[in-house]
């Protein structure tokens, strides 16, 4: 267990650190001045803010000292938490504003994406012994799967919000409000959380089904369901073997997809403008916030690879397999 | 269908007649890869057919489809089916790109990997799984975000680099399985070399899931794209089926009505993505005998 | 008799048509007689083992009857069959290696399964004959993974006899096992029938060989029909048919060196059985056909327990 764990935390500090390489190399390897180029493109009026911002990234990037210096004090800024200041709402702290967006994007990705795999690998097992409902939950799922996360996102904002006026189109609460713990703003919230929760959760959903049916087909078809049923099990039984062992693959499925996932999340609040980090980014592209997307890159990896390691440990729990092999086969 | 059955199952040319015999009968492969084809020659020849800029400002702004404009127009008069015929050409190009590109690297490390093992699988599996944790979306964003992509090959070339974990895992473990067969053992008796063995023993012994991980990796392309479209990140030059929503999404398209904006391009990658996907289903179970439905 | 098998057709559904795995098969088995049932792969004899038990969705029953302690097996209704299954036929599965739910411990599988035949497990029961066959009760908390593939196999064995059925269909057990093992599966199965935890067995294989050591009776099959019937001995000393003479005769002999008699195995290949050509079946392979051998040879009995299907016999 040990060993497998291990490894795991192995590639996942190796992933961070060439994360944070990366994230370190590309401004410098940049053609001209980062600096100049960046406060140039930002769109700021005030000149005494031009100069404190040229001041301030200046010393941050310490073009003075040698690069292995500068690769250092990234890794030690990185550790004290410090992103550097954003741009686009100079002088506030990378940090600062992305904090303010995570808890909306956390809101919007963790419910949806658990919900739908939970609702996915129910009807992908009903849809497995069904020939009617495989032939409506088949297809369904194929359209939703092939969805890009945003078309769905537009469709059911213009149907849903802009036609039938159900439902609140844009924004993570109403503009009159101001954020507080009454019940008024949290339903508020909750109005506004709908469409960009369903629009991702149905795309996901379609994924989810298709995969489940087409691997519980598998284990009917495994030799210990033709064993249980050459003895007589009811198919209660077996279906019930058959959902547990096609769930497995399911699980690593769900870390596969990860990334996916948040890069649907991203684009659905775009289409919402929903205040989380998708939205977030879409700001900082539009005003060059290079440390603001910077900051945001690395939260996502980190938020990723925190996810992946949790997928991990719920795969020992439930495969007792790896548990018996870590234990070391005794045959 | 007699002579069919006379063909010893081991013959590969005869297998290769078999198979063309399931695909043509096949609903799914044919209706995917129809739609498919369909929707490529409209994007090959509506450019040809319309002509003119697909960007360019035109005089009736915000017009719902019509016998002049098929498909409307934007808010600043630009026809929507003639950027709908470049748009799909875009989407296209960059699938064919990027999947091609991460095909190539993945059956690369997956080969390499699958049949050398050891040392060198060790370390191909250790570079696959980083970039597969790494969520691809977040890399381009700061890729393209500092480079600026210009045209849709070199976003398809970003893509191809960034998204082939998944399928040089699956071909490792495809290869790995093939390396201990008869026939590969035989090769390496008799003195084939590892380059050799895998492009002309393991490669056409699985020319079949090479071809379907294509297929998907053509799809995910499209589908990264248009995401980076969406965001902002898209090529600044020329047109595609993202950037039609990026453009309807920030013009207000939705609050003004304009359905016929933002309609049609997610609908034709949602037609794209889910035409291939049917048509891999139909694909195996052309290439799995034990899928086809008796 | 405790079976009794006549006419027995099945077909398996193909695209190309109907296959005539079994195409009328007639035989009887005693209490207490272990059959072994041998032929060319194809032959029909795993389907007959299949049709016992459970019928594939692929598969057809076509005609013919099945009767079980003087009860007709529904064979062709998979839910009436089911009351059957397990109680009075059961089955050890080519697959035995695979047959064990992988993500539960066996203890578990084994009480889940039985209660859903609505028995309750009796443990002592169920150890005393695991150790019967050397499996250390330990077994029972492990999974599947943790056991090698004799222990498994071994497993499989007792969890299929569990309910004392009348009828065991052991089918190719031993193939995937090297000779020392098959030697000790061959035991064991002897053990449950002398032990009376199950009453006969059809031991289906295609190592003629091995079942001389564990059958009473063998049975050769040849495209989806009876080719002979005798008792072990005599098919193996004074086989009548020329097919098993020939099959008798690919068997390397143990003593024998073979120096100056290279093995050969039966030229040509079974007739396709998606339209089997009318008239003895073995014809276009048989050293000995003539001119009446274009019509199907009636199965007769040459001797008290011999049959053979050949007009030459």
């Amino acid at each position: 267990m040990r060993r497998y764990f291990g490894r795991k935390l192995l590639i996942y500090g190796l992933t961070f650190f060439v994360a944070v390489t990366v994230n370190w190399m590309i401004p410098r390897f940049m053609p001209g001045d980062p600096v100049a180029s960046m406060v140039a493109r930002a769109n700021i009026t005030q000149p005494a803010a031009v100069e404190a911002m040229r001041r301030y990234y200046s010393g941050l990037f310490g073009f003075d000292q040698p690069l292995w210096q500068q690769y250092l004090n990234f890794w030690a800024a990185l550790f004290r938490g410090d992103f550097g200041l954003s741009i686009w709402l100079f002088p506030h702290p990378v940090s600062t504003v992305i904090g303010g967006a995570v808890p909306y994007t956390l809101a919007l990705i963790v419910p949806s994406v658990l919900l739908s795999w939970v609702v996915g690998n129910r009807l992908g097992a009903y849809a497995a012994r069904r020939k009617l409902l495989d032939n409506t939950v088949l297809p369904v799922g194929y359209v939703l799967t092939a969805m890009p996360y945003m078309w769905l996102a537009v469709l059911l904002a213009w149907a849903l919000g802009v036609l039938a006026g159900v439902f609140p189109v844009a924004g993570g609460y109403s503009f009159s409000m101001r954020p507080n713990w009454s019940w008024t703003f949290l339903l508020d919230l909750l109005h506004h959380w709908t469409l960009p929760f369903l629009s991702l959760f149905l795309v996901a959903l379609g994924g989810w089904a298709i995969g489940m049916r087409n691997m519980i087909i598998y284990e009917l078809e495994s030799d210990y369901s033709n064993y249980l049923a050459a003895l007589g099990a009811p198919a209660r039984l077996i279906r019930k073997y058959a959902f547990r062992n096609a769930v497995l693959p399911q699980i690593t499925g769900l870390a596969l997809q990860l990334g996916v996932l948040v890069a649907g999340a991203l684009v659905t609040e775009i289409v919402f403008a929903y205040p989380g980090l998708g939205s977030l980014i879409l700001k900082a592209i539009q005003n060059k916030d290079f440390f603001l997307l910077q900051g945001a890159f690395l939260f996502i990896v980190i938020g990723v690879l925190i996810a992946n390691f949790i997928i991990d440990i719920v795969y020992v729990v439930v495969d007792p397999r790896t548990r018996a092999g870590m234990a070391g086969a005794r045959a | 269908m007699t002579a069919l059955q006379e063909v010893a199952p081991r013959e590969r040319a005869g297998v290769r007649r078999e198979a063309l015999y399931f695909a043509v009968r096949n609903g799914k492969l044919v209706t995917g890869f129809g739609i498919v084809l369909a929707l490529l020659l409209l994007g090959l020849i509506v450019p040809v057919l319309l002509g003119g800029n697909p960007n360019e400002y035109g005089t009736r702004p915000m017009s719902p489809p019509s016998a002049e404009h098929w498909f409307g127009t934007t808010t600043f008069g630009q026809d929507i089916f003639l950027q709908f015929g470049h748009g799909l050409r875009s989407t296209f190009a960059v699938g064919a790109i990027g999947g091609g590109i991460a095909a190539a690297i993945g059956m690369l490390v997956g080969f390499v990997a699958g049949y050398r093992g050891g040392l060198v699988d060790e370390i191909l599996n250790m570079l696959t799984n980083i970039v597969l944790v790494i969520p691809t979306l977040a890399v381009l964003l700061i890729i393209n975000a500092y480079l600026g992509i210009r045209s849709v090959s070199v976003q398809g070339l970003f893509i191809g680099l960034t998204s082939w974990p998944w399928a040089a895992r699956a071909i490792r473990a495809q290869t790995f399985s093939l390396r201990t067969r008869e026939f590969v053992d035989l090769a390496r008796m008799s003195g084939a070399g590892t380059w050799r063995i895998i492009t002309r023993e393991i490669a056409p012994n699985m020319s079949s899931y090479l071809f379907m991980t294509f297929i998907l990796l053509f799809g995910g392309s499209i589908l990264i794209a248009s995401s980076l479209d969406f965001i902002g990140l898209g090529p600044t030059e020329g047109v595609s089926l993202g950037l039609m929503l990026q453009n309807a999404n920030q013009w207000s398209a939705l609050q003004l009505g304009l359905w016929w904006w933002f309609v049609p391009p997610g609908a034709a990658i949602t037609a794209i993505v889910g035409a291939l996907y049917v048509a891999n289903v139909g694909l195996d179970e052309v290439f799995n005998p034990k899928l086809r439905e008796t | 008799m405790s079976l009794r098998v006549s006419e027995l057709k099945v077909y398996y559904r193909t695209l190309k048509g109907e296959v005539r795995a079994l195409d009328g098969l007639s035989f009887g088995l005693a209490d207490g007689e272990i059959l072994g049932l041998v032929g060319e792969s194809g032959c029909g004899k795993s389907t007959l083992g299949k049709s016992l038990i459970r019928l594939d969705g692929r598969m057809r029953h076509a005609g013919g009857t099945v009767v079980l302690d003087g009860e007709e097996l529904p064979i062709a209704d998979d839910r009436r069959m089911n009351d059957y299954r397990f109680h009075q036929v059961s089955l050890i599965p080519q697959y035995a290696m695979s047959a064990l739910n992988p993500t539960r411990k066996i203890r578990r599988m084994v009480t889940e399964l039985l209660r859903s035949r609505g028995v309750t497990l009796d443990t002592a029961e169920l150890e005393s004959r695991m150790s019967q066959v050397g499996l250390p009760r330990e077994v029972l908390d492990r999974y599947p993974i943790e056991l090698s593939g004799g222990m498994k196999q071994r497993m499989v064995m007792v969890v299929s006899t569990l309910l004392d059925p009348s009828l065991l269909i052991a089918d190719e057990v031993t193939s995937a096992l090297d000779v020392s093992t098959q030697k000790a599966v061959a035991r064991a199965l002897l053990g449950f029938r002398d032990s009376g935890y199950v009453k006969s067995m059809i031991f289906v294989t295609h190592d003629l060989a091995l079942t001389h050591h564990i059958a009473d009776t063998i049975m050769v099959m040849y495209a989806g029909r009876l080719a002979e019937k005798a008792p072990a001995d005599v098919i193996v000393k004074a086989p009548r048919h020329p097919y098993t003479r020939l099959l008798l005769d690919s068997l390397p002999e143990v003593g024998v060196r073979h120096t100056d008699r290279r093995l050969t195995g039966i030229a040509g290949s079974p007739p396709s059985l998606l339209d089997p050509p009318a008239g003895c079946r073995f014809r276009d392979r048989c050293p000995i056909a003539g001119e009446e051998c274009a019509e199907d040879p009636p199965v007769a009995e040459v001797a008290a327990g011999h049959y053979v299907a050949c007009w030459k016999a």
